[in-house]
């Protein structure tokens, strides 16, 4: 009862916010949400810290960019063959890092992902240090014109719902719980005769599919891709949004997306005291609110009911 | 096919790799004795090489201190800093997942060069070369200084490892390392000695860092540069191998410059192929024995 007026009000708002903020403010929001969420099904719920997540969500934004560009597909095909072509790139990637747990995997995925920035800067198609430019915002289903940023903001919604509600689901089902599992206790999963292993990997490939479509996005909605969106930059920023809002809890890494992507818009004007200002924040939170903010809300709200 | 390739080039290259690869093996060797000895992943140890230069350039511009002295003092400058960092901001995560030191060391990252580029811009700052000159053998010219990083480092990487292995300090980190609560009871202050194990680390880069600033410029982003190769020494050689970090710093050097010579366009990319296939065929690193993966 409670939750389904909460979620009413959400939609309200979501639906009402573009007319009231700069849309592309709103689809960075969005975009980062379906990223922070992406790497929750990782880190949160699978227990690998992929410390170049940025690797699927920048070439992505390169891919679906390019593809805007040069292909007459509508643009709704564009951020689905983005994200499926992330999910094979996560795919691959999970064979070579899941054999290893913890910190080999974090340093694994770190230096494929330079592997891949080293690459897309070489690569013909991505303008090199420009970027590419000027990407057109195609027809949705190759009818509606969706070149305005208030109808992008509706269609960037409408995936962004789509894909927290495929993650909602994916936690939710027997697949999330033995993720679960393995994070909490990898070698008592193999006992009951699960491959700890493949579990992995599929974990990686649906949340770099995801990540792939956040990226898909954001290039829609800012029109560019550049290499700051594979940089190693982005991964630390992403691992922070997570741990900020709550690591584990379903809605806390939205949260924590939504507070730097509004923070980093204000501390713009500051320059190099922004990144300081997010390193001492990101420290803060590490050192004595490792549940992030939606974790201690939700520690606060239990303590009293139950025993 | 390689008739371009001159002889004076393909030596040239080589030299540079090994005097990359010297730089790799240092702060590789700094890295896996941290981890390997006190399970944190110092992400900082790229920003503190960069601080070992800044020390050593601020001493000379300041002080007057001049480039030898600069070779004993900043370690020791850095150190500090590094045991400070530990009793700060490591030590209160020492018995959780390691994954939260890695990124507490990462946001001291941010925080340290973001307020080093405040202070001295993002443009890279000179330092002059103590030992100009140098001698030509005939087919390259090679300068003094870059001889002398190639030995002083080869040097510092065979004393640290002896250090570790063959000493009974070393035998105590070691001990420390399996059964804490062991060496404990023999009177030795486990806690202090992890510190100090980090400060150690942490000189070390620091001493890289000196070392580099002579032949690289001295920039606040000349660490992170460098990082993410560290990083994939690391994972090559075995983590937590202090040997193998050695090593493979050579060997990845030395691989990058004859990669510069035949296949220029590749060379930021040789690394991490060969990470990917030092991965797939030897998932615990090259010189790590199999049954000692973490």
């Amino acid at each position: 009862m409670n939750r389904a007026l909460m979620l009413v009000l959400l939609a309200v708002l979501a639906i009402a916010a573009p007319f009231y903020v700069y849309p592309i403010l709103l689809m960075t929001v969005l975009s980062y949400v379906v990223f922070a969420s992406s790497f929750n099904l990782l880190l949160g719920y699978a227990g690998l810290l992929c410390f170049g997540h940025a690797m699927f969500f920048g070439t992505a934004a390169y891919f679906a960019g390019w593809l805007l560009k040069n292909t007459a597909l509508s643009i709704e095909l564009c951020f689905l063959l983005s994200a499926l072509s992330m999910a094979a790139l996560g795919w691959v990637v999970g064979l070579i890092a899941a054999r290893r747990g913890g910190i080999q995997f974090a340093m694994i995925t770190l230096a494929i992902s330079q592997f891949i920035y080293f690459l897309l800067l070489r690569a013909p198609f991505t303008g090199g240090e420009d970027g590419l430019q000027r990407i057109p915002r195609s027809a949705l289903f190759g009818m509606f014109d969706v070149s305005s940023n208030l109808a992008l903001y509706y269609v960037i919604l409408a995936f962004s719902v789509l894909a927290i509600l495929v993650f909602y689901r994916v936690v939710h089902s027997p697949f999330g719980e033995v993720l679960k599992a393995i994070r909490d206790n990898e070698a008592r999963v193999e006992s009951l005769g699960f491959i700890p292993e493949r579990f992995k990997v599929l974990a990686l490939t649906l949340s770099a599919g995801l990540a792939g479509l956040a990226g898909a996005m954001k290039a829609a909605a800012y029109q560019i891709a550049t290499l700051h969106d594979v940089s190693f930059h982005i991964s630390g920023t992403i691992i922070f949004m997570t741990l900020l809002g709550g690591l584990g809890t379903l809605t806390g890494p939205m949260v924590g997306a939504a507070m730097i992507v509004l923070l980093n818009d204000y501390l713009a004007q500051y320059g190099e005291w922004a990144l300081i200002i997010q390193g001492a924040v990101f420290l803060v939170v590490i050192l004595f609110f490792r549940k992030g903010v939606v974790g201690e809300i939700e520690a606060r709200l239990k303590k009293p009911g139950r025993v | 096919m390689f008739d371009h390739i001159s002889i004076q080039l393909l030596l040239g290259q080589l030299l540079i790799g090994l005097i990359n690869g010297s730089f790799y093996a240092m702060l590789s060797l700094g890295l896996a004795i941290i981890f390997g000895l006190i399970h944190v992943v110092n992400f900082a140890h790229g920003a503190q090489y960069m601080l070992g230069a800044f020390v050593a350039l601020l001493m000379l511009n300041h002080l007057g201190i001049p480039y030898w002295g600069a070779l004993v003092l900043a370690p020791l400058v850095v150190g500090a800093f590094g045991y400070a960092m530990e009793l700060t901001i490591l030590k209160p995560l020492r018995n959780l997942d390691h994954l939260y030191s890695l990124l507490a060391t990462y946001a001291a990252v941010l925080i340290i060069e973001g307020l080093m580029r405040l202070e001295f811009g993002s443009s890279g700052l000179p330092y002059n070369s103590p030992l100009p000159g140098g001698i030509n053998l005939g087919f390259m010219f090679l300068p003094w200084y870059r001889g002398w990083v190639v030995v002083f480092s080869l040097v510092v990487c065979v004393a640290t490892w002896l250090l570790i292995e063959k000493t009974k300090l070393g035998a105590y980190l070691r001990a420390a390392n399996e059964r804490p609560e062991i060496v404990e009871s023999f009177g030795i202050n486990v806690p202090l000695m992890m510190s100090l194990t980090y400060a150690f680390g942490v000189a070390l880069a620091g001493l890289g860092g000196v070392l580099a600033a002579p032949i690289y410029q001295v920039s606040p982003s000349m660490g992170s540069n460098l990082m993410i190769v560290i990083f994939a020494v690391v994972v090559i050689g075995g983590m937590g191998s202090i040997l193998g970090a050695i090593l493979t710093g050579y060997l990845i050097g030395i691989v990058e410059g004859l990669t510069k010579v035949f296949y220029p366009e590749a060379s930021n990319l040789a690394i991490f192929v060969i990470m990917i296939i030092a991965l797939i065929l030897r998932p615990n690193g090259l010189f790590s024995a199999p049954e000692s993966s973490r």
